[in-house]
């Protein structure tokens, strides 16, 4: 459990810093008020707050993925890393503390969202348990990038990429916009992206489609989430290799 | 062949140590023994590998030729073991600046594996050793450039690591800060195994139980800061600050003492033996107005320059 104390650090770098939480909590629910109301005055089915939470959720994640990435990426620049890496602290200790806090915030996320959601109308006719794992295989999946964009990037480099991540998943996730409505090849890129298919899983859950239902979409999740996870664990357990 | 047998109560031991970086060879074939208990500096300037030999005793550099050892544990073979019984205080500070003072040291003894109790006690300690107890709940961001460097040596004495490595721990204070940090590590006397790397000649004269001088990475002199100062041939040097101090003065000086070099305001002399008197009748011969006349010692940076033929700043 050494990793803990590390875990515990990280943590507290986040949440004492506060430029994160307004990005990681703040930002998200303004999207979500600016589209509700923006819904409200055209009569916009695509911006209740039913469909608006899974594409809040998972663009802040977004922002999640970036600012554990620059911490990284940051910390790997430090010499509070060498220090750390002087200690008994082994590969998988990192790789542990550098994205189970990232979790824990996401859950924080995920219920804030939901409490905000409630307030302005949330209609929930799924299974909330499958949302809800959906949304902790995509928080996985970004923190698990995050981790790869950290290990790799320096401090800037990181920022660029993280900021490029957090583009991506708003435009080609069909956060704002169906991506049906951008067509031709971005949608197919899109589709090759895990963020569009766990934003329309979690859409159709909380309008009443089943587990089965959405199969493909969460098959798509589950496959990037392994992938980037892996490859964020290896490029970190290497660098601290190094 | 993790452990090598430790015969000579050596704490740490190197042999024949080799770093290169491409052509460059920063640590080129050093063999140090450093006992237990023991303060030991190298000193040399920026450069010289002090760093780089640091960082391959902590196991975060492989050699790339011989090895060395912590307390009997091959740093290559047994980096777990080495790692869990050193410390070490890098070149810059090495603090999380949103943690507190308590924060970081709890983080610390946390990576180490100790209890709560042993946690709490120990934090407690070493805040107290580096007169750190009153701004233990203060963000580690907003102390002073000196207390942050006493918490980076704080972070590494809490986990009671059996050698500590301090590297320049001093830079970058100003005379009050370097002062103070230099007691908190001269406290320690005895207690811990230390290598010390500086630049600061005066640092390691005033802790170093044996120092070894290094340059272009290499082991150029070894031995207490008394046997190194008998090393050097000049034994006196005299420095005589004078108005009206001819060129054709000091060349007249140099007949009898060749060595003798002008400086600013007047002229430096040295050698084996020099005659007060005879220096200052021969310069009142030549219509000089002495200032003042000084006979130092000779120096550290004096051991350095006759064995390099340079200043250690330069």
């Amino acid at each position: 459990m050494r990793f803990a104390a590390l875990a515990s650090r990280n943590l507290k770098e986040t949440v004492r810093e506060p430029l994160s939480v307004v990005f990681e909590i703040g930002l998200p629910l303004i999207f979500m008020l600016m589209f509700w109301a923006l819904g409200k005055n055209l009569g916009e089915d695509m911006f209740t707050a039913t469909m608006q939470l899974p594409a809040v959720v998972i663009f802040g994640f977004s922002f999640l993925m970036s600012i554990s990435a620059i911490t990284l990426a940051r910390d790997r620049q430090s010499t509070l890393f060498l220090r750390l890496l002087t200690t008994p602290l082994k590969s998988g200790d990192f790789i542990a503390a550098y994205s189970l806090p990232y979790v824990l915030i996401a859950i924080f996320q995920i219920a804030v969202c939901f409490a905000m959601a409630a307030l302005l109308g949330l209609e929930i006719i799924g299974n909330i348990g499958i949302v809800f794992l959906i949304f902790i295989l995509m928080a996985v999946c970004l923190i698990g990038l995050g981790m790869f964009i950290g290990s790799i990037f320096t401090e800037n480099q990181a920022n660029i990429a993280g900021s490029a991540v957090i583009v991506f998943v708003a435009v080609l996730g069909g956060c704002w916009m169906p991506l049906k409505f951008v067509g031709g090849v971005f949608e197919s890129i899109g589709y090759a992206l895990p963020f569009a298919h766990a934003i329309d899983a979690a859409r159709n859950v909380l309008n009443g489609s089943t587990l089965g239902d959405v199969s493909i979409d969460l098959l798509w999740v589950i496959g990037y989430t392994v992938a980037f996870f892996i490859l964020g664990a290896v490029c970190l357990g290497w660098k601290t290799k190094e | 062949m993790g452990y090598i047998e430790d015969k000579n109560n050596f704490a740490i031991q190197t042999f024949n140590i080799t770093r290169k970086f491409g052509n460059l060879t920063a640590v080129d074939g050093v063999n140090l023994g450093v006992k237990k208990g023991e303060i030991f500096s190298l000193l040399g300037p920026n450069g010289a590998g002090k760093t780089t030999i640091i960082k391959m005793l902590c196991c975060l550099l492989r050699p790339t030729g011989g090895t060395g050892a912590i307390m009997g544990y091959d740093i290559q073979e047994e980096p777990l073991a080495v790692k869990s019984i050193i410390g070490i205080s890098p070149q810059e500070t090495a603090i999380s600046l949103h943690l507190n003072s308590l924060e970081n040291l709890e983080l610390i003894c946390g990576v180490y594996g100790m209890s709560k109790e042993e946690t709490k006690k120990r934090s407690e300690e070493i805040l107290e050793l580096m007169s750190l107890t009153k701004r233990a709940k203060d963000r580690a961001g907003k102390l002073s450039g000196g207390m942050q460097r006493r918490l980076s040596i704080a972070m590494a004495l809490v986990s009671d690591p059996l050698v500590l490595f301090l590297d320049e721990p001093t830079l970058g204070l100003d005379p009050q800060a370097r002062r103070s940090m230099w007691e908190q590590i001269a406290g320690l006397k005895g207690k811990k195994t230390i290598l010390l790397t500086t630049h600061y000649l005066e640092e390691a004269d005033a802790l170093a139980d044996r120092i070894a001088i290094i340059d272009e990475g290499k082991i150029i002199a070894l031995g207490t800061s008394g046997e190194l100062k008998n090393k050097i041939q000049d034994k006196q040097i005299m420095i005589v600050k004078a108005k009206n101090l001819t060129h054709e003065a000091i060349e007249g000086l140099r007949k009898i003492y060749p060595d003798a070099r002008e400086i600013e305001g007047g002229v430096e002399i040295r050698a084996k033996e020099i005659s007060f008197e005879r220096i200052v009748n021969y310069l009142h011969s030549e219509g000089t107005k002495i200032e003042s006349t000084l006979i130092k010692e000779p120096s550290l940076d004096d051991v350095f320059l006759q064995l390099t033929g340079k200043e250690i700043r330069e």
